[in-house]
């Protein structure tokens, strides 16, 4: 486990009260408080050495995650939650493609020679307003002008991971007010507020089911 | 572990020990035999080692598949279509997949729970309408069957009247999350039969096994045997008689002949040491998954049986089937700016549509049931992808995280299952070179979907992109066109591969009887998906216990007559 992790957790055992997580499940508890000794047992560390960006290519990926994710008042940005450091952690690993890597370094750079080409300088050393421009034009997908298509590409991807590492977190989930995953016997269906929103109503369905229920018979 | 030359040890013999396998051992020894089972995985039980409610972040890797668990590392389920060192191979042009289920419990380990009976048309289909062949056996003759496994096992549904679609014996159903409220809503509009699901989870607790607690995650195994994994619910309970052995790592190699012609026992290699092993017993029962038990007879060659054993007819590897599948998602406005709740539900749909329109008006001779997905479930790897599809357009900074509050769980998505005909263009044999890392020969597959499923895949996609529109939503993949397969499924990739070893009242078009039984062999039967006639666009696993069930009552029968 590394301390990405241990922080993760220590965060969601201790909201979990006011996320309603008591209920969780007697194995569901077990499994965690061990997680939670075995964090422990490592010590924490302040810096992450990663493994497969180099310093650059990490000092950048860093800016560019938390100018994609934030920090707001519901939640804190993409470093906070260390998507980074999971995002470097995958791409280390031997199963991930070759494709994979070559796609983010590639990206990366791709990145820097467009800043230098149309500042003189990379990503960087840019001004915010600078890599806003750039971001701007590769940030919308489909709308990106054709010789920006392969920059838009390499946007969506590094985007889509920094969300996915983001959102897996426990500080992702308190974002979303994600608050399933928990022993939860009683369940009976949606509560009013969501079904009136959406328009519909549990009396409709059985009313709807009997009726047919009457023709089948 | 019994020894080369050892002595009959045991009445029964049965290789695997998924729903067809673990069926057998529960029925054969709650009946006195005593048997061997040989399970070419290691043991996992659930209810000791499920990674249920563990969050994403428990894991450094959050979640993400690997090469045993391509559902994800928290998947129950360790196999997959890419074994290391058990390959496969594929005739030119074939595209096929073979997933193998590696574990104690096999494929009850991975699947949906989606427990349906098939109805008395589907075991009548060749009567009806001209294709393929009409099972031995009818509605009627395993209706019992299906009785006592929702018994056994505990399944919930409703009793709807359907007339093809029969009643069980359900315990209540859950009430629907909201966004199926609002399918079933455009359901009834478009004239669409959309009833509560039919899953082999429980909600009240039977037979020692706890009752659902809704996290939502029944692909992980269930830490309280809620639902139904082989291991826990028929393996555990048949160990307990004491006359069940298990031998696990156990890769069956062959199934051995006397000179009578009757089989005496099965060869396998012990996958730790290597090392050649047998067991030997009255009566053999394969239940390794359609395609595994095939190869095994078609590798069962002696001089009383050159062209394997049960093959005098050449029908082993025939009648292979997958179901059909196809999906289409989309976002839908009204669900954005969920209110939040806690919507996990069961780990799986609670409402399904099954087929509902008739074929003589159709260009497709068989039917399909829809599987609905959608909903804020738990955030994961792959979090709202495709973003920039969404009305924000993508973007980045503190509109985007506007964006994925408001967009996230705005979708909704369904999944067509349908039924094959068989055909001539789908079987598998023994590849006539490459061999496993045990030297055992390999099969090799042919592939070829008709026009039936084609337009069959056409007609699911036209039908869920009306869906989604019908509820004010948006789909943002295109329709696929003809020469893209109309988005249908590659074979092997829903995971049903049925038939290969097809019970049939003609031995001339069949390998076993309607006792599943083979013809050349009678003390050799087959109690996977082997036997299956016709795939129904129902799910196959409550088939496959019932059979299996009524075969190993039948074994019984025979075996006090003396037969075997």
């Amino acid at each position: 486990m590394t301390d990405l992790n241990r922080r993760d957790a220590l965060r969601v055992l201790g909201v979990a009260p006011l996320a309603g997580m008591l209920d969780w499940s007697a194995p569901g508890v077990a499994r965690a408080s061990r997680m939670i000794d075995r964090l422990n047992e490592t010590a924490e560390t302040s810096s992450y050495a990663p493994k497969f960006f180099n310093a650059h290519e990490w000092k950048t990926v860093r800016t560019l995650a938390d100018i994609i994710i934030p920090k707001d008042e519901h939640s804190g940005s993409a470093t906070d939650a260390k998507a980074p450091e999971f995002m470097d952690f995958m791409l280390a690993e031997k199963d991930t493609s070759e494709n994979s890597k070559v796609q983010m370094r590639g990206g990366l750079a791709w990145l820097d020679t467009e800043m230098r080409l149309r500042f003189g300088s990379d990503f960087l050393s840019s001004t915010d307003s600078q890599r806003r421009q750039v971001l701007d034009d590769i940030a919308f997908g489909k709308k990106a002008k054709p010789e920006l298509r392969r920059g838009a590409a390499f946007f969506d991807r590094f985007r889509a991971s920094v969300a996915s590492a983001f959102y897996s977190s426990a500080m992702g989930w308190q974002d979303l007010r994600y608050i399933g995953n928990v022993f939860n016997p009683g369940w009976n269906g949606c509560p009013p507020e969501a079904t009136r929103k959406l328009g519909v109503s549990y009396e409709e369905f059985d009313a709807s089911l009997e009726k047919s229920r009457k023709g089948n018979r | 572990m019994a020894e080369r030359g050892a002595a009959t040890d045991y009445d029964v013999c049965i290789v695997g020990s998924g729903a067809g396998g673990g069926m057998a051992a529960y029925a054969l020894t709650q009946q006195g035999a005593k048997v061997v089972m040989l399970e070419a995985g290691g043991e996992w039980y659930a209810s000791k080692d499920s990674k249920m409610m563990l969050p994403a972040f428990a894991s450094p890797r959050r979640g993400a598949s690997n090469r045993n668990r391509p559902f994800g590392e928290f998947d129950a389920c360790d196999g997959g279509w890419d074994i290391e060192g058990e390959p496969f191979t594929r005739a030119p042009g074939t595209q096929f997949s073979w997933w193998r289920g590696r574990m104690l419990g096999g494929r009850t380990n991975h699947w949906g729970r989606i427990s349906l009976r098939f109805g008395p048309d589907d075991f009548k289909g060749k009567s009806k309408d001209g294709l393929g062949d009409d099972w031995p056996i009818s509605y009627d003759d395993i209706a019992p069957y299906y009785d006592r496994v929702d018994d056994l096992i505990g399944v919930f549904g409703s009793r709807e009247g359907l007339r093809n679609h029969p009643d069980g014996n359900f315990q209540p159903a859950p009430r629907p999350r909201c966004y199926e409220l609002l399918v079933k809503k455009a359901s009834d509009r478009l004239n669409i039969t959309c009833i509560p699901s039919r899953l082999s989870i429980i909600t009240k607790s039977i037979n020692g096994r706890g009752a659902c607690h809704y996290c939502g995650q029944c692909n992980r195994g269930c830490a309280v045997k809620a639902n139904f994994s082989s291991p826990d619910v028929l393996i555990g309970p048949a160990l307990k008689t004491g006359r069940l052995t298990l031998i696990t790592h156990a890769m069956a190699r062959e199934v051995m002949v006397g000179k009578d012609g009757l089989a005496t026992g099965v060869a396998y290699v012990d996958k730790k040491t290597g090392a050649d092993r047998h067991v030997n017993a009255k009566v053999v029962v394969l239940a390794a998954s359609a395609c595994e038990s095939a190869r095994l007879l078609l590798n069962s060659k002696s001089s009383r049986f050159p062209q394997g054993l049960g093959n005098s007819t050449g029908w082993v590897g025939k009648g292979l089937t997958d179901t059909t599948g196809t999906d289409v998602s989309g976002f839908i406005p009204a669900m954005t700016d969920h209110v939040p709740h806690n919507e996990d539900g069961v780990g799986g749909m609670h409402v399904y549509m099954p087929w509902w329109l008739d074929n003589k008006k159709l260009d497709f001779p068989r039917g399909y049931h829809i599987e609905v997905y959608g909903g804020p479930g738990a955030p994961g790897l792959g979090f709202m992808g495709g973003i920039a599809n969404y009305p924000g357009g993508g973007g980045y900074g503190q509109s985007l995280k506007q964006d994925y509050r408001k967009y996230y769980g705005a979708t909704i998505g369904f999944s067509g299952r349908g039924e094959q005909i068989p055909n001539e263009n789908c079987y598998c044999e023994i590849d006539p070179t490459a061999v496993d890392q045990w030297g055992i020969p390999v099969l090799r597959f042919h592939w070829k979907w008709s026009d039936y499923e084609y337009n069959q895949s056409k007609h699911m996609q036209e039908t869920f992109r009306s869906l989604i529109h019908e509820m004010g939503g948006e789909v943002f993949s295109p329709m696929p066109t003809k020469e893209q397969g109309y988005g249908l499924s590659t074979g092997g990739s829903i995971i049903h591969e049925l038939g290969c070893v097809q019970m049939g009242s003609d031995p001339s078009r069949s390998v076993l009887n309607a006792n599943c039984q083979a013809h050349d062999c009678r003390n050799l039967f087959v109690a996977d998906g082997g036997p299956f006639v016709t795939q129904a666009d129902k799910n196959p696993t409550w088939t496959i216990l019932a059979l299996s069930w009524k075969t190993s009552d039948f074994i019984t029968q025979q075996r006090k007559a003396g037969a075997l």
